[in-house]
């Protein structure tokens, strides 16, 4: 190749990074190290995500159903709202919930009873009852450590959510007084993790991301 | 107990109420997380999923009715790591955009847009022994939202990971370098820092490109917390 001026490393390698003629339009410096920031999932992931809760012919690889007829335990349903600030309830949520067997041990590999201990849900109003609800059919967790309370993970998730939110659902007639991160909340805000049993086996847990009773989420 | 750092790095991710993000003012919390010194074995165990549908990682095929998806085919390839640099196999990473023209098949969706008869936009895969994952796919369009007076979404591709346990869950949207519509959306300028943000900016790769056939982008994930990632349990899946 000639000596043309400013054509003698034309290696990309050579270029100086990426930065100058990739990013022209991103109005901003370089791409710097460290976790991926997080965005909302937006409108549009029920076809992908969830797709039986909003009645998608499509492929799903989890249900709200966590608990098939093999898996011994006691069976329950969990089934609520997710309120915004102004009390509507959100009609694109996704939530998704992570839990022990009735021993307390966690699925780590497929099992021969289907328990997986993992489900989501859209909280659209095609779902069950039409009235934007999630809900879960399970089993009742154990205990996963000695003295901290059963408890079901929840990751809850919607449009104008720019950071997914975590948080914990207890049930009332456990014994809750020495679990360790419920010890961990303000004592009246603890409420806002504990279950309402509304029938047998059957507990409605309601999510507030705002006011009086909001919530409480985890910084995990 | 888990061994994990126990938060995420709120100095890294996008502010909860972002105003010039409308919908983030009526949903995003009103308080600050709470801190736990502990939570339990969850927060870096893996869920258990089933096999994923075959070919589940080829968009430009797993909608196919009578032939190929209009648009600029892609590869979409990229690692994921933990924040100590360790790659993170056996994640579920899900994928979902908009077609070609900027159209999801989404109900709910009003743009008037065409839909490709053989795109649906959805697709999944699961990260290999070194951390990698593949999609093959079209180029999304930008399309207009209600946010504000033309506005624009740059065209994106939403990401769903859950890695090694809850410490690892991340929900983002990739973008590609060069969109002039970058400096205008709100949901991208939420995060403050422009070098953080442009972590979601995926890198044009011609050395991956594969010749007559697509270009690559690249999107390297790296996920917060820094839980073990053991390898002999990465063949769950296959
Ligand atoms: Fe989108």
């Amino acid at each position: 190749m000639t000596d043309l001026p400013g054509f003698g490393r034309m290696n990309p390698k050579d270029r100086g990074g990426p930065h100058d003629y990739l990013y022209p339009d991103a109005g901003s410096g370089p791409v710097s190290a460290g976790p991926t920031p997080s965005q909302t999932l937006g409108p549009f992931f029920a076809y992908g995500l969830t797709p039986g809760a909003y009645g998608y012919p499509l492929p799903e690889i989890h249900s709200n159903d966590l608990a098939g007829p093999a898996v011994a335990g006691s069976r329950i349903t969990v089934e609520g709202q997710v309120f915004d600030a102004a009390g509507v309830p959100v009609h694109d949520a996704m939530v998704e919930i992570l839990q022990a067997d009735g021993q307390g041990a966690y699925a780590e590999r497929p099992r021969n009873d289907g328990f997986t201990g993992y489900g989501r849900f859209g909280t659209g109003s095609e779902g069950p009852g039409g009235d934007k609800r999630f809900l879960f059919r399970t089993i009742k967790p154990g205990a996963t450590e000695p003295g901290a309370a059963p408890f079901i993970a929840a990751i809850l998730t919607m449009r104008g959510l720019l950071n997914h939110c975590i948080t914990r659902i207890y049930f009332p007639e456990d014994a809750l007084a020495q679990d360790p991160v419920l010890a961990a909340v303000p004592e009246e805000r603890r409420r806002t993790l504990i279950a309402e049993a509304i029938g047998p086996g059957h507990y409605r847990f309601d999510i507030r991301m705002r006011g009086e009773r909001e919530t409480v989420f985890f910084d995990v | 107990m888990a061994e994990s750092r126990s938060g995420r790095r709120w100095s890294d991710s996008p502010s909860t109420i972002f105003p010039d993000y409308k919908s983030s003012i009526q949903r995003g919390p009103g308080k600050a997380p709470i801190s736990v010194p502990g939570w339990d074995r969850s927060l870096s165990l893996r869920p258990v999923w089933p096999q994923l549908p075959e070919g589940d990682a080829d968009l430009t095929a797993n909608g196919r009715v009578n032939g190929d998806p209009i648009g600029e085919r892609i590869l979409l390839e990229g690692g994921l790591t933990d924040e100590a640099g360790r790659p993170v196999p056996g994640a579920l990473v899900e994928i979902w955009q908009a077609n070609a023209a900027g159209r999801y098949i989404h109900r709910e969706e009003r743009h008037p847009a065409p839909l490709d008869p053989n795109f649906l936009g959805a697709g999944r895969a699961v990260s290999d022994a070194g951390g990698s994952y593949r999609f093959v796919t079209v180029k999304p369009g930008s399309y207009p939202w209600n946010n504000h007076r033309n506005a624009w979404r740059p065209a994106h591709i939403h990401f769903s990971i859950f890695g090694a346990g809850i410490a690892q869950r991340l929900i983002t949207q990739m973008y590609f370098p060069g969109d002039p519509t970058l400096p205008y959306d709100p949901i991208f300028n939420a995060t403050a820092d422009a070098a953080v943000r442009n972590r979601l900016i995926a890198r044009f790769s011609m050395e991956e490109s594969v010749p007559n056939w697509a270009h690559c982008y690249r999107f390297d994930i790296v996920l917060s917390g820094s839980a073990a990632t053991p390898f002999e349990e990465e063949q769950d899946h296959d």
